[in-house]
């Protein structure tokens, strides 16, 4: 470290590029230590079992196809796979496998008591939840578009192959494709920055979670202003193949595309903005929780 | 910020609360570098001081600084600050070389100087052989030592030890207590919790007394007795339960000179000629779980009047 003092001192100019590499390196130190976690920690089971429901589901399918009329249409395929995406894949295994991943990033290690020797490390604590909160990132991307990815092979494939190769190919699925895997993406960027700011202010946060559960299905609901504040609204307009939300619907003006992913990355900032300012006042007392 | 505070542990009239519970209550304190004890009961508040000097608590009232940085930031004060803390749990899955070399790079060290930092860490704590081993198969011991390893790998100079010589047994105690010596000699600020006072007489300069939640007394240690094994027997007060069963016990150890019953019954004075080895047998005898102890306090010395004088006799 003292050498690293030095440089500092010897070349001024550079000392802001050197604290942000400083950070950059600590992150990268904090991401090593949580993948791992995420990826083989015991609590790692919870979200497999969750990425593996549609998959498994959709192969009892192609193994055993139902006869009904929507499966023998292969035009209805798309709309058949936006509707389990929708409520299977975005609504159920994101949503969820977001909140476990993410509700632990510190909850877990206050479970463990282990969180405090991040504290007493010489990191500022907001550069430690981005370094969390990247790790959180890395995970749930890599599965969660793992899984949609497949999911959507997995229904067109099976059933009618020569015409899923030329939907793919030469017609409208690879751009699909790429979409829900978009979607799934900024999905966990939104709901992770959700959980997490959860998990940090609730010593319970199954309750919370639930009623996050409950304010994204009822969305379409909400006054327009309110819905604003929701992850799944500047999803739905991204959705390439609209799945009617049904008579209810308070039909708000649809966002499009460019602003309703900016909106969703603002949203983001300042839910993370908001987790920033309380782990820095958070104290560690294990016991008395 | 004065001279004075950049050398100092400074506590300025600072409370904190847990709740409704008090923790500790309108310290005011300037801790000099050496090795400096805190001494108290269980729930004295010795755990609440440390954690407040380490930014792992907030003071509910009233200021503190640690060698004149404020303790709520982190990257600064932890370069300065090891705390080896009273938690005994880990990060699951690692080594004890992992387990170290993994934080300091959190710390922003980089990989190679990380490793060096790391080996010499485990050498100073003699746990080199063990280091590639998973924390979860370490015993008690050597649990208490790679936390003590990780504390101090990052070469502070201020460590804080929250009563460091747990479940060492009597060899490793000394040689742990011979480290933190050397390492105050090396011009490290040490604060040290226990409530045994044979060790802190035997290891500090200073002493803080606390009891619930107050700074009862604070000072110098007069003469560190090195000899006092040999030469005299020393005299210890158990208050406990079953004070004739612990006597019969005691009289088993050869170093036990002599055992008498505290006029009240409800306590014990032992002499002892070997005071590592009678601690190590009642400890044993605690283990069992047919004595209940309430204290123990050395009765003989001048820190252990004070102790006696402020709170045994409560
Ligand atoms: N998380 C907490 N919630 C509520 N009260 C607490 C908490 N931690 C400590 N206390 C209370 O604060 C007081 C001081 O406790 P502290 O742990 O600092 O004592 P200690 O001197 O370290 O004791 P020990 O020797 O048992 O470690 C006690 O009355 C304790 O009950
Ligand atoms: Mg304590």
């Amino acid at each position: 470290m003292s050498s690293t003092a030095e440089t500092f001192q010897a070349k001024p100019a550079t000392t802001h590029d050197s604290r942000w590499s400083l950070w950059l390196r600590q992150v990268a130190a904090i991401m090593r230590l949580e993948v791992e976690k995420n990826f083989f920690g015991k609590r790692a089971v919870l979200v497999y079992l969750l990425a593996f429901m549609p998959i498994g589901l959709l192969l009892m399918i192609a193994i055993l196809p139902p006869g009904t009329r929507d499966w023998l249409d292969f035009a209805q395929y798309p709309l058949l796979f936006s509707i389990i995406y929708n409520a299977l894949i975005l609504r159920t295994v994101v949503f969820f496998g977001c909140a476990w991943i993410f509700m632990n990033l510190f909850r877990g290690e206050m479970v463990d008591r282990s969180l405090h020797y991040y504290f007493l490390s010489a990191v500022r604590r907001d550069v430690l939840m981005a370094g969390k909160y990247l790790s959180g990132l890395v995970t749930s991307i890599i599965l969660f578009s793992v899984v949609t990815v497949v999911s959507m092979l997995l229904i067109f494939f099976p059933h009618f192959y020569s015409a899923s190769v030329r939907f793919f190919l030469d017609g409208p699925g690879l751009v699909q494709l790429f979409t829900y895997a978009g979607i799934t993406i900024l999905a966990c960027i939104g709901y992770g920055a959700f959980f997490l700011i959860v998990g940090l202010f609730f010593r319970n946060p199954i309750i919370p979670a639930l009623l996050l559960y409950g304010w994204e299905w009822l969305n379409f609901l909400l006054p327009p202003l309110l819905k604003k504040i929701s992850v799944i609204h500047y999803l739905n307009s991204l959705v390439p193949v609209p799945v009617s939300e049904g008579p209810f619907a308070v039909v708000a003006e649809p966002t499009p595309a460019w602003l309703s992913v900016p909106g969703l990355l603002i949203v983001t900032v300042l839910v993370l903005v908001v987790a920033g300012s309380r782990i820095r006042r958070m104290e560690i007392r294990y016991g008395g929780d | 910020m004065t001279v004075a505070s950049e050398q100092t542990i400074t506590f300025d009239n600072v409370s904190k609360f847990y709740g409704e519970i008090l923790g500790v209550n309108r310290v005011n304190l300037a801790i000099p570098p050496g090795i400096t004890s805190l001494v108290g009961p269980n729930g004295a508040g010795k755990t609440t001081l440390m954690n407040l000097m380490t930014g792992l608590l907030r003071p509910t009232r009233g200021r503190l600084s640690v060698l004149g940085i404020p303790t709520d930031q982190p990257e600064q004060l932890f370069r300065k600050v090891g705390y080896c803390s009273q938690f005994d749990s880990f990060p699951r899955g690692l080594t004890g070389r992992e387990f170290i070399k993994s934080f300091l790079m959190v710390s922003g060290f980089a990989g190679k100087e990380a490793d060096e930092l790391t080996t010499e860490a485990l050498e100073r704590v003699d746990l080199v052989a063990a280091a590639n081993r998973r924390i979860g198969a370490y015993s008690k011991g050597m649990r208490q030592r790679v936390r003590l390893a990780q504390s101090i790998a990052h070469q502070p100079s201020v460590l804080i030890l929250d009563e460091p010589l747990n479940g060492l047994d009597p060899v490793v105690r000394a040689e742990t207590i011979a480290l933190f010596r050397q390492l105050a000699a090396e011009g490290l600020h040490l604060i040290i919790s226990s409530h045994i006072l044979h060790e802190v007489d035997m290891m500090s300069d200073r002493v803080v007394l606390l009891n619930n939640g107050y700074v009862v007394a604070e000072g110098a240690i007069h003469g560190v007795r090195d000899e006092m094994d040999v030469e005299h027997p020393m005299q210890v007060l158990i208050r406990c339960d079953q004070p004739s069963l612990l006597a019969a016990r005691m009289f088993r150890d050869d170093n036990v000179v002599e055992a008498r019953l505290h006029d009240d019954r409800r306590g014990l004075f032992v002499k002892t000629r070997n005071p590592d080895r009678f601690y190590l047998l009642l400890n044993e005898v605690v283990a069992q779980g047919e004595i209940e102890v309430e204290s123990i306090a050395p009765v003989d010395d001048d820190l252990s009047a004070v102790y006696d004088y402020l709170i045994g006799a409560q």
